[in-house]
């Protein structure tokens, strides 16, 4: 065998074995989360885990549901801020902005997107959580310092927009001309078009977009953690602090390894929030699937 | 009539609306950052490591963030690119379609994942070897951050390589690899180093996976074992401080890591633009 | 005889630079059917729409002249243009059925412009669907999606859709020619028993069928009007010579 037919497969072997492993490394992290997990999971069934609301670990109490609750407090927060306004504006770009405009705002928007976590955080504390001490706590006739599930929801809405705006604003785009040309020569007016036929026919997409952003915001840590105030109870207004699962496993890695099972309890952490962003990934998949079958058209 | 006028004319309010808040908050967490950072930039920040105790020390700059984050990228881009490139071409010229379709998936997967993931599995590997936080963990974490970005990134560009070139290199007689490598990793080289400076933007700018691994230290490490600062965790320590002059080594590692990462950004943008430029749609 | 319902006027077209339509005039009968035939390329589907300016949806379109409809030029300022498009119904080449159910694909016409009685809107749908001879195959399954349908059965619907609107005038953009056989002969009977309703204005590149089909014609030859008349006399004893040329085969 000739050499350059050996070096071609013996490079071709290295390759699959990079392929391989890059293949394998979500299962393998899945697995050793789970190998670390398992402490705390013989000690209290799962759903126990999951549904105490006290957390004093030097106590051997490790009740996740105020994370649980706070996670999801703030990004439905997020989410319902951010989807309308999104929307709105992707459709605006896609179908009504003078190309100049779009031109100029398009990359904007896609350049923002690569914000760091942290910066956003640092924004956060400089804008946000006094925005919300000063002038939108005593609108509603609440004392507080500031550190929020609001401000969590709003610094993650920030986040969100540009995943949901460029991804929507593309398939709103992608929309063939003839579609809407149907509709216009029936004498319908260019809102009516959007509205009735082309948002419709962009669903799909516009579905996996929102889906994405859900989970960008479920697992964002750091800027949330920098404005949310961690203190581990269940939120019971948008004026109270929050401390979502991700803010717990990053704050506390310090102590981790001084209590027992508090190293095991985190990881469990992390192993539940990698599943749940699986599962929206998943998600957002199968939906995708299910509306392109039932409304595509041609 | 006036009806249908009226609800147009009312979403339209809507729309441009919602576009000026969304463009209007984007833009003022960039003024906010820069306005903070701005002041506290000076020749002194940038040059000198913190002085006079665990990071609480009132003198000195941020070169440890700067060198440390410089080094945590770089050996993590290094390594991505040593995997993510034979994946990208593997998947492209060799692989069969069930391991390619596995393949993205599993990336695609992965690059959803959030980074403090990484940490924490970073961490338990770290343990299991006995290592303790240092450049050399923190450098594996951004690696598993980088490897999904880099190889998607590059998986895409080399799929618009148009066909007639490879065909062209194997009606030669050239081999997999020859042509893997002369044609279709050099047509695509603009691509390339745009997933290169994509996923290294990401990295620099990421806080979450450094936490448990790359520790932190007020001084630039000698050694691939040593703790190391990185400018995300640099803002994220030294922010809360009551000190004044802690917390502008915060803004100003703020303003740094924005610039650095909007820069790179603008960097692969260009690329990306030079690099269509060419191509038939 | 032919009493005009559009009258076009020295209508001038421009792509950009590119000079589509040259001084267009010509009156389009009532209540007849009116082949545009000319080789491709020529324009033909550039002035069908622009005579219910869906031209305006392009970029970079440039127009001139006068279409007038019972004396009305739709290109004046004041003149909506959604009512415009509503009297002139389109059917194009390939069937471009909305996103949606067999039903609200013809109701959405009706929809948009404002009927919300359920009763009525079945009435509509269900003569529409008549009209254009597609009721008996969808009659039991008006849920599902159009998409489901064939190619032929797609272009039937388009046309129901089309009527839903009461339209005055029908323009057609080589409406068989992504069709089958069948179905093509399906779509000509249509437009046949039509005519007594609608003025029709169907673009064709198939002598025969404009044979079979047109009481007018008009041949449109590199963007200028070269010869319009009776279908009887433009296509069996052209005047002009590009015509008998373009009708012998010798220019396509």
């Amino acid at each position: 065998m000739n050499t350059r037919r050996l070096e071609d497969l013996v490079v071709a072997k290295l390759m699959f074995s990079a392929t391989v492993l890059s293949s394998l490394i979500v299962f393998i992290i899945a697995f050793a989360l789970f190998q670390k997990s398992t402490p705390i999971l013989t000690t209290q069934p799962l759903s126990e885990l999951l549904l105490a609301s006290s957390w004093h670990p030097w106590k051997g109490e490790f009740g996740f549901y105020p994370f649980i609750m706070g996670t999801l407090w703030v990004t439905i927060l997020a989410m319902a801020l951010s989807i309308p306004p999104s929307l709105l504006m992707s459709i605006y770009l896609a179908e009504y902005a003078p190309i100049k405009v779009r031109g100029i705002i398009k990359p904007m928007i896609d350049l923002l997107a690569g914000i760091p976590s942290v910066v956003y955080g640092l924004w956060g504390v400089l804008l946000i959580v006094p925005l919300v001490r000063d002038y939108v706590a005593p609108l509603a006739g609440v004392s507080t310092t500031g550190y929020t599930v609001l401000a969590g929801g709003l610094v993650l809405a920030i986040m969100v927009f540009p995943i949901i705006i460029s991804i929507s604003e593309e398939v709103i785009r992608s929309v063939p001309q003839q579609v809407r040309e149907a509709s216009m020569a029936l004498g319908a007016t260019k809102w009516q078009t959007v509205k009735h036929v082309v948002v419709r026919t962009a669903l799909p997409g516009i579905i996996a977009a929102v889906i994405l952003g859900f989970g960008r915001a479920f697992g964002e840590t750091m800027a949330v953690l920098m404005v949310v105030g961690n203190v581990p109870r269940v939120p019971s207004s948008l004026f109270d602090p929050g401390y979502p699962l991700p803010a717990l496993i990053a704050n506390n890695y310090g102590e981790m390894m001084s209590i027992p099972l508090y190293d095991s309890a985190l990881m469990l952490a992390a192993l539940i929030l990698l599943l749940l962003v699986l599962l929206f990934g998943v998600l957002a998949g199968i939906i995708l699937v299910r509306i392109k079958r039932r409304y595509t058209v041609g | 009539m006036d009806r249908r006028k009226l609800e147009e004319n009312i979403f339209k309010g809507m729309m441009i609306a919602s576009t000026l808040i969304v463009v209007g908050s984007l833009l003022s967490v960039f003024i906010v950052v820069i306005l903070k950072g701005a002041p506290a930039l000076s020749i002194s920040m940038l040059t000198q490591i913190p002085k006079g105790g665990y990071y609480l020390g009132k003198e000195g700059g941020i070169l440890n963030a700067i060198v440390g984050s410089l080094y945590l990228a770089g050996g993590a881009t290094t390594i991505s690119f040593l995997i993510s490139l034979p994946t990208a071409l593997y998947l492209h010229e060799y692989a069969g379609r069930r391991l390619a379709t596995l393949a993205r998936q599993s990336l695609d997967v992965l690059w959803s994942v959030p980074s403090i993931i990484y940490g924490a599995f970073g961490f338990t590997v770290m343990i299991y070897l006995g290592m303790r936080a240092s450049l050399l963990g923190g450098i594996m974490a951004l690696t598993l951050l980088e490897i999904p970005i880099m190889t998607r990134v590059m998986d895409e560009v080399i799929n618009t390589v148009p066909l007639r070139l490879r065909e062209a290199s194997y009606a030669l007689g050239a081999t997999k690899l020859e042509t893997a490598w002369n044609v279709v990793a050099r047509q695509a080289l603009p691509g390339i180093l745009t997933a290169v400076l994509l996923a290294s933007g990401r990295a620099i700018g990421d806080a979450a996976s450094l936490l448990f691994t790359a520790g932190y230290t007020d001084n630039i490490p000698s050694s691939l074992f040593d703790p190391v600062a990185s400018l995300p965790l640099a803002l994220f320590f030294q922010l809360g401080t009551p000190f004044p002059e802690v917390q502008q080594r915060a803004y100003a590692s703020g303003a740094i890591l924005l610039v650095i990462v909007l820069s790179l950004s603008i960097a692969s943008r260009l690329l990306i633009k030079r690099f269509t430029k060419y191509v038939i749609r | 005889m032919f009493k005009p319902h559009v009258s076009i006027e020295k209508l001038n077209v421009y792509y950009g630079e590119h000079h589509v339509l040259k001084d267009i005039t010509v009156d389009i009968p009532e209540r007849r059917i009116t082949a545009i035939i000319g080789p491709s390329g020529c324009g033909k589907t550039t002035f069908l729409r622009s005579l219910n300016s869906l031209i305006d949806l392009v970029d970079e379109v440039r127009l001139s002249g006068k279409v007038l409809v019972d004396g009305v030029n739709i290109y004046d300022n004041g003149v909506d243009v959604t009512s415009i498009r509503k009297r002139m119904g389109l059917i194009a080449q390939m069937p471009n059925p909305l996103p949606m159910s067999i039903y609200d694909n013809v109701a959405y016409g009706p929809r948009i412009h404002g009927v919300k009685d359920r009763k009525e809107l079945d009435q509509i749908v269900e003569q529409c669907l008549r009209a254009s001879s597609l009721w008996g195959e969808v009659e039991g399954r008006l849920r599902e999606p159009a998409s489901k349908l064939s190619m032929g059965q797609q272009q039937r619907l388009c046309l129901a859709r089309a009527l839903a609107v009461e339209p005055e005038v029908l323009l057609c953009d080589e409406p068989t020619s992504a069709l089958d056989p069948i179905s093509a002969r399906h779509i000509e009977e249509q437009l046949i028993t039509l005519k007594k309703d609608y003025t029709i204005v169907f673009v064709t590149h198939i002598l025969r069928q404009a044979r079979r089909l047109a009481d007018y014609a008009v041949f449109l030859y590199l963007g200028e009007l070269v010869e319009h008349g009776p279908a009887g006399e433009v296509l069996a004893n052209p005047k002009e010579p590009r015509t008998q040329a373009y009708l012998k085969g010798e220019i396509s």
